[in-house]
Order: structure tokens, then C-alpha cells, then sequence
């Protein structure tokens, strides 16, 4: 993996004195302090980052913080005051026009949050827009466009226009239009935000299975932490212009940098990012299979479990027993416990948290975390996922 | 008002309107042999223009522009343009007509070609806004009357003088119209149009003018109705048409004379604007066109 976009201390100043603006910003002023003595507005204060080949990158925060600003310098439709953006190694923010405008064509093409399609063209001449621009032959440019718009299962509308289109569907002519240029890099500006939670979904859903199967590189921009932790990649959570926290999902749920990278994981769905062996506790007991029906007993008696994992010389799981089972043992005076055993659900510690509480709603007894050579290393109980939904961990 | 009095007689009037003579009696003085070439150019379009449209019989004419206004528009259109024409044609007003057809139809042309690349450079530079809005305002509320007089100096009796009054006052609608519609143009596609590597050309060809049609259709329709309505004025000074027809009418006080000669005005004027308007279902027609082409490739 190579790294395909690199930015480098980007700094944006909207207004008319951005030298000036710029000189405050080294000198160490704050953006407040810029805006109220010079007038300028400070959009981005040094951003510095890198985006893998093939990797969804999310630039994630609030409004105002530059997420947008900040997707515009990659492909200049925004020129960064200071600082540079390369891709593929070429500095961006130093080409001419020409240049620029083959960059745009070839490489880079943009997912827009209102959609921005074209309402006096058709769904397949909106699809097509980029390959018009490129002077392609209508033949060609409509035979690729109608190979976009099948991915994303938009082909039997080729004809309509925008307007009879629902909201999800403008933003998949949205995605064909881009896919048809066939770029190397995917911007997308808050492209889902516009749409109904169910969509929402749905078309995060997509966006996975399709980049499983274009792998390109993605910078997507969102306000909702709990997208960007779906879709997987690294994150950077951004403020004011900067970046806070650069990571994947689980570096941003388990250690945040900052309060204010807290603050976001309040309101997230933890159990998509968490993985068993994050939560995971060790059993208060573990049962030989060697050992008796009374023996198990008292164990859990001891410890007030309802349940016991079973495990052979080996250090292997082999089962699981109830409390209730053993004493119906001991009460047969059966001291023999493998035929009472059963087959308990198991994990392996890499699995993701929501696959827990499904297995622990089926059977409702703890889950086995177990590694390759099925040794137990652990247990997710009840109380684990309601500490996670509940949010104290 | 005591006090002001003998302000006003310490104040010199301002020679403005003399000083527009001035400049307007050097300018004839100096630059008549243009004016000249210009005035026998377009008096040359003009007949022969009308001398074409006249050749053709009548009925021909009345199919012709039924059938295009059929295209544009619908059957109940084309069957109402049919009856209004023949009705004037009725009234013994074809030649006049054809005349006012020829010039509103060439001062049209003319302030388009003119009106639309002005309109775009205004929204290409904020100084050629601030300078041509006074402009505008200028060429549209000063009475058109007015116009006629440097337009006879400069172009003499005749059709074209009543040209070049007829351009200035109907250029300022499409100029502003223009300039609306691509203003309106949402920011988020042009945007989309660079994102994906247009250059400015076809941000302009391909987003902004397709996108502002409506607005350029209604700068169109004002055009032509503005055009029409200079038409009584200036066959004040001889540019002939359903104008003069109106203009001897007041002058004779005949009623019956210029009560024809108006209507014919209106019946011009409402097939004209309505053929103009349906130009606006642009994308009816787009469509319509489209699939014809399909059933032609299968």
C-alpha cells in the first residue's frame, strides 16, 4: 500500500488579507481573535494528514470545522493559502489550469451532499457528465455511464429525469456519475446526510459492498460519528480547522484524545466498533472436565454463577454446564458431568460486540471467547453489553 | 422659496442638453459616411427581407408560420395564429404586416446577438455590472420618444432609424434576464462542473445557459414584445408597417382606420407571445426530439 493523498500543513483564510491572516497564525493568534481584529475568516489552521491507496478515509465534525473546506483542497476546487496537497506524489496546489483540470477529469471525482445533478439532463446524461466534459464520443460515454448506472441498480431510469427520482436515488446518479469517470479517488461531501436515516443505511450498506469491490481511495466527509466508525476506516475528527484525533473506529471509542472527541462518543453506537476482547472479562471459574458434578457445584456456588464454561486437560473449551443441570447431577448421584454439558456460543476475541448480544439474546448465558487453538480466553456476560448500551464504559 | 431665488439666479443653469447636441452634431459631422454605409446595409436586409415574404403568397406565408408555431407550441396555438393572420389579411393589412413583421423580427435578432453576451459578461465581472446597470436603467425609462431624435439625425428618415430606437429600447430586458438566469444557476453545480474538470467555457455552455433557458426565453419574449410596442412609436418617423396604419387613423381621427390597424398590432403581438412562451417547455421538446430519435435508430 502506498500513500496516495497527502496534505501538509494546509491552511485556508476566506478574506482579503490572508497574508496578513496568515502571519497571526504563525505568530500563534487564535481564529477568534483573527476574525474579530483583521476580518478574515479562518478555515483550516494547518491540517496534515495521509490517505492510504484503497483506504476510506473520513474527515468527521461539526459544522464549521473545515470538513468541507478541507475535501476541497484535495481536488483545489478550494486552493489552500498555505501548505500543499499531493496526490500520487504530484504537488496539486502548484499546476496549472490545464493540468489541474486533466487531474480533476481522470483521477479525482466528487460525491455532493445536495447531489448537484443536473436538472435539464436525464439520469443517464447526468451520469455521463464527466465523460462529456472529457470530449468522449456519445457512444462510449453512454455505454459507460449505463455500466454505472447498473452498479448502483439505477439502469431502468436512465431516461427519467432528476426530478422523479427520490432522494436516495439522486444521490446514486450522484455515485454513477462519479463512478463513470472511473477515478482512482472518490471525494464524498456529506453524501448521505440529506437523506432519511432508512436510506441513510441503505446506502452506507451499498457504499461498503461496492468499495469491498472497487477498493479506491475514499475521503469521505460526515457529521455523524456513527457513520464514519461504519464504514470502517481511519477517522479524523476535526475542530475549528484542526485535526483532534486521527485513528481508526476503535482508537477513537476506547482512547479519545480529548474531551471533545468524548463528547461524540456519548451519542455512538459502541457495539459496531468494540470487539469482543475489548470487553471481555476472564470467567470467575473454569470447570475441569475431569472434575464432579459436586465439585462444579460448589464452584458456582461459591461465586454465584448460573453457568460454568468447561474446559479438558488441553486447556481446550468443551462446554458449558448450568447450575441447574449439575445439581439435577448431583441429585441423581450422577458424578459424571459430560453428558450434561452443552454446546455453548463462541467468539473469537476479534469478532465485533454486536454479533455478541445477538448470541447472548439466543441463549441467554454468556458467550465464550475463544482463540485459534480454542483455548478460553474470556467471557462476554450480560453485564458487559448492558454496561456498553448504557454507556458508562 | 424668497431665499432660494436668488440661489438659482447665482447657480448657471447646466448645459446638459446642449452639450448632448454638441457632442451628437460632431459626431454626425464626423462619422456620416459610416452612418450612411450602415443606414443603406440594413435598408438593403430590410426590402429585401420584405420583398421575399411579400413574393410568397399570403395563404403560404399563414401555413408556414401556423406549422412553426405548431412545432413550438399546440393545435389550438397554431389554429388561432392561422385565423389572426387571415383575418388581418382580410382587413387588406398584409403588406403592412409583413413590414412589421421584417422589422421587429431583425431588431430582435440584432439585440439578442447583442443582449445575451452582455448579460453573461456581467456576470463574469463586477465592474462591467456596476458600469452597464446605470446603463440599463438609462436606455429603458428614458421616453422613447426621445430616441427618435439623434436616430433621424444620425440614420435620416425611414426603417432603420426606427431600428436603432426600436434595439435600444428593447435590449435592456434581455440583458437583465440573462444576467438573472445564470446567477440563479445553484453554486453547487457549477461547482460540480469544475469538480469534474470543466473549463470555464463549459461551465458556461454546459451548466450555466442550458440551465438558465427559462430566464433567456423570457428575455426573448420581452424583447419581441418590447420590439412591437416601438412600432406605432416609430412610424413617426417613417418606418412604415401596422404603425403608420395607427398613426394615420389619429391623425384623420379614423376610428374605423385606426381601430384596424391596432388590432392587427395586438394579433401580431399575442401570436408572437404566446409562440415565445412555448418556447419555454424546453424540455418538452428535448424530450419529444429524443425519442424520435430512439424510434428512428430502432
Amino acid at each position: 500500500m502506498s500513500v496516495k493523498i497527502e496534505v501538509k500543513d494546509v491552511i485556508k483564510i476566506y478574506g482579503d488579507k490572508p497574508e496578513l491572516a496568515l502571519k497571526m497564525i504563525r505568530e500563534g493568534h487564535s481564529k477568534e481573535e483573527i476574525l474579530k481584529r483583521i476580518d478574515q475568516t479562518v478555515a483550516l489552521q494547518g491540517v496534515s494528514f495521509e490517505v492510504e491507496e484503497g483506504e476510506t478515509f473520513v474527515l468527521m465534525g461539526l459544522s464549521g470545522s473545515g470538513k468541507s473546506t478541507m475535501i476541497r483542497c484535495i481536488n483545489l476546487l478550494v486552493k489552500p493559502t498555505s501548505g500543499s496537497v499531493y496526490v500520487d506524489g504530484k504537488r496539486i496546489d502548484a499546476m496549472d489550469r490545464k493540468q489541474l483540470r486533466e487531474i480533476r477529469g481522470e483521477k479525482i471525482a466528487m460525491v455532493f451532499q445536495h447531489f448537484a445533478l443536473y436538472p435539464n439532463r436525464t439520469v443517464l446524461d447526468n451520469a455521463a457528465f464527466g465523460l462529456e466534459i472529457r470530449g468522449m464520443p456519445e457512444d462510449e460515454r453512454y455505454k459507460r455511464a449505463e455500466d454505472a448506472l447498473e452498479k448502483v441498480g439505477l439502469l431502468g431510469w436512465r431516461d427519467r429525469f432528476p426530478t422523479e427520482l427520490s432522494g436516495g436515488m439522486k444521490q446514486r446518479v450522484g455515485l454513477a456519475r462519479a463512478l463513470a469517470v472511473d477515478p482512482e479517488i472518490l471525494l464524498m461531501d456529506e453524501p448521505f446526510s440529506a437523506l432519511d436515516p432508512l436510506i441513510r443505511n441503505e446506502m452506507q450498506e451499498e457504499l461498503i459492498a461496492l468499495q469491498n469491490e472497487m477498493k479506491k481511495t475514499i475521503v469521505f466527509v460526515t457529521h455523524d460519528l456513527d457513520e464514519g466508525l461504519r464504514l470502517g476506516g481511519r477517522i479524523a475528527i476535526m475542530r475549528d480547522g484542526r485535526i483532534e484525533q486521527i485513528g481508526d473506529g476503535r482508537d477513537i471509542v476506547t482512547q479519545p484524545a480529548n474531551e471533545y472527541v468524548e463528547r461524540f462518543l456519548d451519542k455512538v453506537n459502541r457495539a459496531s466498533v468494540l470487539r469482543a476482547e475489548d470487553v471481555m472479562t476472564s470467567p470467575p471459574e473454569v470447570l475441569g472436565d475431569w472434575e464432579t458434578a459436586w465439585t462444579a457445584v460448589k464452584k458456582m456456588q461459591r461465586k454465584d454463577m448460573d453457568y460454568i464454561f468447561v474446559i479438558n486437560k488441553n486447556n481446550k473449551l468443551v462446554g458449558v454446564l448450568l447450575l441447574e443441570d449439575a445439581i439435577r447431577l448431583v441429585d441423581e448421584n450422577e458424578k459424571n458431568i459430560k453428558k450434561m454439558l452443552k454446546k455453548p456460543e463462541v467468539l473469537e476475541p476479534s469478532a465485533p460486540l454486536a454479533e455478541a448480544s445477538s448470541k447472548i439474546l439466543n441463549t441467554g448465558i454468556g458467550v465464550a471467547v475463544v482463540n485459534e487453538e480454542k483455548n478460553l480466553v474470556g467471557e462476554v456476560s450480560w453485564r458487559e453489553i448492558m454496561e456498553i448500551i448504557g454507556g458508562s464504559r | 422659496m424668497n431665499l432660494m431665488l436668488p440661489l438659482m439666479q447665482a447657480l448657471p443653469k447646466l448645459p446638459i442638453g446642449r452639450a448632448v447636441e454638441i457632442a451628437l452634431d460632431f459626431i454626425i459631422r464626423t462619422l456620416m459616411p459610416l452612418f450612411d454605409a450602415i443606414t443603406w446595409a440594413f435598408n438593403g436586409t430590410i426590402s429585401a427581407l420584405e420583398d421575399a415574404l411579400l413574393f410568397l403568397p399570403p395563404i403560404a406565408l399563414i401555413v408556414f408560420i401556423a406549422v412553426v408555431v405548431w412545432l413550438v407550441g399546440t393545435k389550438w396555438l397554431a389554429l388561432g395564429t392561422s385565423v389572426g393572420l387571415l383575418l388581418i389579411l382580410d382587413l387588406d393589412l398584409w403588406g403592412e404586416l409583413v413590414e412589421t413583421m421584417v422589422l421587429v423580427f431583425i431588431s430582435v435578432i440584432i439585440a439578442l446577438l447583442l443582449s445575451i453576451p452582455w448579460g453573461i459578461w456581467m456576470t463574469r465581472s463586477n465592474t462591467v455590472e456596476k458600469i452597464t446597470v446605470p446603463f440599463l436603467d438609462f436606455m429603458q425609462t428614458m421616453p422613447a420618444f426621445v430616441y427618435l431624435i439623434p436616430a433621424v439625425m444620425l440614420f435620416g428618415i425611414g426603417k432603420v432609424p426606427g431600428l436603432f430606437a426600436t434595439l435600444i429600447f428593447s435590449i435592456p430586458p434581455p440583458v437583465r434576464l440573462t444576467h438573472l438566469g445564470i446567477t440563479q444557476v445553484p453554486k453547487e453545480l457549477k461547482e460540480a462542473a469544475r469538480a469534474f474538470g470543466a473549463n470555464e467555457r463549459q461551465v458556461l455552455t454546459k451548466v450555466e445557459l442550458p440551465l438558465s433557458i427559462p430566464s433567456l426565453l423570457a428575455g426573448v419574449n420581452q424583447c419581441i414584445m418590447l420590439a412591437i410596442s416601438m412600432v406605432v412609436i416609430s412610424s413617426m418617423i417613417g418606418a412604415g408597417g401596422l404603425g403608420e396604419v395607427v398613426l394615420m387613423g389619429v391623425n384623420r381621427l379614423d376610428i374605423a382606420m385606426g381601430f384596424e390597424g391596432g388590432l392587427a398590432i395586438v394579433i401580431l403581438a399575442i401570436v408572437f407571445d404566446r409562440a415565445s412562451r412555448s418556447l419555454g417547455n424546453y424540455r418538452e421538446i428535448r424530450t419529444r426530439f429524443k425519442h424520435k430519435e430512439k424510434e428512428v435508430k430502432r
